[in-house]
């Protein structure tokens, strides 16, 4: 990982309001969350907090019930969390394993979308992926999809 | 009491979305002003917060639980002020966008807490 030390004047902080939004710091590692970035940071945080706490709510009090559908909203939760983790961190190794968790929670999102819509009797109770996010306002669908655009921008 | 002030809250935080989001329109950071109105609809989640818990120290009991309860009045204390304090980091266009996504989870969480709470039930 390059972890050089920024010595110029890429010290976040109260820019000017008229910076381009994505613009890369001028030393150091590649900025992600800029512009555009802090909106998917934060999206990507309510995801965190939402799958986290309800796979560990779940799994503590209730996990017979449904243990598929609960391992995964916790799967989904650890994806979410590393994913934000890469893009508060920044930088090139960073920014591609954004890209292959993201390319990876889309590939959740859509194959647990329609596992629960053809066999909907695996799963007695929702998963955060459940009928494609439907239950998330379909962030969890839209957000891998503007993320890859995002983290390819930032090449 | 706890529904009237969920939904004043819901309608609280969809107004600062809306005010945040012309913000952004407008190709402006979040300004004094917009935090201000951050810090009244905060003020107003603390209370529901509070008074939450007192209801709960009452006795009463919300429909889906008290964990989830607990749980989702924390959340919503947290969203708006977490998002502010990010678009202090970011002084363009996209703080205000952020803060607008924020007030809208809240407007959410605020809906789901009224379900939870159990609607004119209680």
């Amino acid at each position: 990982m390059p972890e050089t030390t920024s010595t110029s004047n890429a010290a976040p902080g109260p820019a000017g309001a008229g910076e381009a939004a994505g613009s890369p710091a001028a030393g150091g590692r590649t900025r992600l969350v800029s512009g555009p970035g802090l909106l998917l940071v934060w999206l990507y945080g309510v995801m965190v907090v939402g799958a986290l706490s309800r796979s560990v709510y779940q799994i503590c009090t209730e996990f017979d019930r449904a243990p598929l559908a609960y391992a995964l909203s916790a799967a989904a939760a650890v994806v979410y969390a590393f994913i934000t983790y890469s893009l508060v961190r920044g930088g090139e190794t960073a920014r591609r394993a954004a890209l292959v968790c993201c390319a990876a929670e889309l590939a959740g999102v859509l194959s647990v979308g329609t596992w629960t819509l053809v066999r909907p009797e695996a799963f007695p109770d929702a998963t955060v992926w459940s009928d494609f996010g439907m239950g998330y306002l379909f962030i969890p669908v839209i957000l891998p999809v503007t993320g890859m655009l995002w983290l390819r921008r930032k090449r | 009491m706890l529904d009237a002030l969920t939904t004043a809250i819901g309608v609280a935080a969809l107004a600062l979305a809306a005010w945040c989001g012309f913000a952004a329109y407008r190709d402006q950071p979040t300004k004094d002003w917009h935090f201000i109105g951050m810090a009244v609809v905060t003020v107003l989640v603390l209370a529901q917060l509070v008074i939450g818990l007192f209801a709960l120290a009452r006795g009463e009991r919300p429909e889906q639980g008290a964990v989830i309860f607990v749980a989702y009045l924390v959340g919503a204390f947290a969203a708006v002020p977490a998002a502010g304090l990010l678009s202090l980091t970011e002084r363009t266009k996209w703080g205000s966008v952020t803060v607008s996504a924020g007030a809208v989870v809240l407007a959410v969480l605020e809906v789901r807490l009224f379900d939870i709470w159990g609607g004119s039930g209680a």
